[in-house]
């Protein structure tokens, strides 16, 4: 049982929390609790003082839009921001509601009306009601939007750069003569700044997507930004894939040779499961890359997301929406954190080697 | 004379920065169907390189390989290898590892037939309780156990041992002996197997090939080992012989070593 959370604790990267599960299970008291005091203690202590200095910081900085502001500034705005998407969460259903009752009333007036032989006026109503139905909520999108937004692209992005840059990198690490092709392009894309890509990528967008908004999958902007995030966070993924690939045991690649496995056999059996590990990794340094490369993507071309929330907010340009940023940027960093967490785990779960028994 | 396997002529060598080095030369060998060679020398002395090469997994540089009347191309499931280390693809189970090579050979027969070979040479080998566990949850015995499952599985033509028992300590060494001339004695396999310990050649081999010490590495001297099969090890022991054979052996090696001390 203890032995099951444990193995639990390890592969989420929790280790920190095993010492607790021990002072439960009353094993060694006092050791336990250095261990605590190590492993909760230290990180607290470490964020009073962060508080500290931000308190002390803000009374004494002063900006033209006032005060920096605190981190109770921070938390009021959070608030703030969480009431802004319920209220608006509440007027959608309003709107739709009202619609509902609307086009109810309309069809209803046009149903008497054909009973009353009176056919033009029931063609009107059912027109009104066409019409009603067409009608959409707007309204400028609440925190909580952008953050799905956010989440929802950076997905896409990171979604199409593992598909290109896993079998490139299959590629690469098997054979040498592809690796020596491509590794000068390589090279020379890897340290190109998202914002260099974004207004290619966009004009691109613009001239290829030219599928008319209203049958379109994707929104314009949506493409762009997981476009650059995926031409962005592409390399790290390319990059462990063909080290992984190229650093197969010999011994491995041997028994392969020696049943002469055919090439999608060797590949499937030998080649992916052997490097796995690293392309975890890889993938896992990608997404971090990819979340920071779609902020700025955001703030840069005006797309929907949490970026375009930072800038907005600096054009708003007052002492809430200072705050309003300061949240925004512990939401990206906290985001940024769980999406490295779920990649930790899947690492974990698929490295046969350091699994322990 | 011509054996079922050949090797004639047989070199290698090695370019390296001082120029080329030969590390194999001129070594001949004539192997008979069902026979079992136990090839022995120092180590560093070139006789993995020759088995390698025998595998396909060295190219040759001098001279050839026949095996069944053709002359071998690269590396082929019609010659298993057992490595020293079990090299087991630690993602797989013990069953998978060797079905891989099952389905690899025989695609065309059925799933069920598959099976069963596979759990037969599973059986074979002592494993069909744990068969289903993957490698790190197996001690290094049974990993080596199921390496050897898997090379007699795909039912080559020939069977190479590179020191396969090197790593093991002596009990499970001797175990795994004994499982191998077991399944030897069961499927008449032709074997060749490098080692340098001159016990378990003479418990497994029909021949022991000893090689001089390299470079320029050829054959040294061939013992016939007069043991009947099946064999016992308390008799094989006992045997009225098998000091004095022990004995050549150890001559030679020693001999071996002392020419290197003189040229060096």
């Amino acid at each position: 049982m203890s032995a099951t959370i444990f193995r639990f604790l390890d592969r989420v990267g929790l280790e920190a929390f095993a010492p607790v599960v021990k002072l439960i299970q009353g094993e060694d008291v006092a050791l336990q609790m250095r261990r605590i005091a190590v492993n909760f203690g230290a990180p607290l202590l470490t964020f009073l003082l962060f508080l500290g200095a931000w308190s002390f910081a803000s009374s004494h900085i002063m900006t033209k839009y006032g005060h920096l502001p605190s981190p109770g500034d921070v938390v009021t705005q959070a608030g703030v921001l969480w009431e802004a998407h319920v209220e608006g969460v509440r007027a959608e259903k309003a709107f739709y509601e009202a619609q509902e009752t609307k086009i109810a009333e309309l069809t209803a007036a046009a149903k008497i009306f054909s009973e009353r032989g009176q056919a033009d006026k029931a063609a009107r109503m059912e027109e009104l009601a066409r019409e009603a139905k067409q009608a959409k909520f707007s309204a400028s999108p609440s925190y909580v939007t952008q953050i799905l937004t956010s989440l929802k692209t950076v997905f896409a992005g990171f979604i199409v750069a593992s598909l290109i840059a896993i079998p490139i990198g299959v590629l690469c690490g098997t054979s040498p003569v592809v690796q020596a092709g491509l590794n000068p392009l390589i090279q020379i894309f890897k340290p190109v700044s998202p914002l260099a890509w974004l207004p290619i990528v966009m004009i691109c967008v613009g001239a290829l997507y030219t599928t008319r908004p209203e049958e379109a999958w994707f929104e314009k902007s949506f493409l762009s930004s997981a476009l650059t995030v995926a031409l962005c966070s592409l390399w790290p993924t390319l990059a462990n894939t063909a080290l992984g690939v190229a650093s197969i045991e010999k011994d491995h690649l041997n028994v392969a040779r020696v049943l002469k496995l055919d090439t999608w056999t060797r590949v499937r059996k030998i080649i992916i499961p052997s490097a796995l590990p690293m392309i975890f990794a890889g993938l896992r340094i990608s997404l971090g890359v990819g979340w920071m490369v779609l902020i700025a993507a955001e703030m840069l071309a005006q797309n929907p997301g949490l970026g375009k929330f930072v800038w907005d907010m600096f054009q708003n340009g007052s002492s809430q929406t200072l705050a309003q940023i300061m949240v925004a940027v512990f939401t990206i960093g906290i985001i940024g954190m769980g999406l490295d967490r779920i990649m930790i785990i899947l690492q974990r779960s698929v490295s046969y080697a350091s699994v322990s028994r | 004379m011509r054996g079922y396997v050949e090797l004639f002529n047989l070199g290698k060598t090695y370019d390296t920065p001082k120029g080329p080095q030969v590390i194999v030369e001129k070594f001949d060998l004539n192997i008979e169907k069902g026979e079992f060679i136990a090839l022995l020398g120092h180590s560093g002395c070139g006789k993995s390189t020759v088995l390698t090469m025998l595998a396909g997994l060295n190219s040759i540089s001098q001279g050839g390989i026949v095996v069944a009347g053709r002359e071998i191309q690269g590396p082929g499931p019609d010659r298993g290898v057992v490595f020293q280390a079990p090299c087991l693809l630690p993602w797989m189970t013990a069953y998978d590892n060797v079905a891989l090579g099952v389905d690899r050979v025989f695609p065309h027969a059925s799933k069920a037939e598959r099976r069963a070979t596979v759990e037969y040479f599973m059986e074979l080998v002592g494993l069909s309780s744990s068969m289903h566990k993957l490698p790190k949850e197996l001690s290094l015995g049974m990993q080596q156990r199921v390496g050897l499952a898997r090379a007699f599985a795909v039912q080559p033509k020939m069977l190479l041992l590179d020191e396969p028992f090197g790593m093991l300590d002596s009990l499970t060494r001797m175990e795994l002996q004994e499982v191998l001339a077991d399944i030897l004695q069961k499927d008449g396999k032709t074997a060749l197997m490098v080692t340098h310990d001159v016990d378990e050649a003479l418990f497994l081999a029909d021949r022991v090939v000893m090689m001089t010490n390299g470079p320029r590495a050829k054959v040294g001297k061939i013992i016939h080992v007069p043991f009947e099969r099946p064999r016992e090890r308390a008799r094989v022991l006992a045997h009225e012989s098998y000091y004095d054979l022990r004995e050549q052996m150890i001559e030679f090696l020693e001999e071996q070593e002392k020419l290197k001390h003189q040229a060096a």
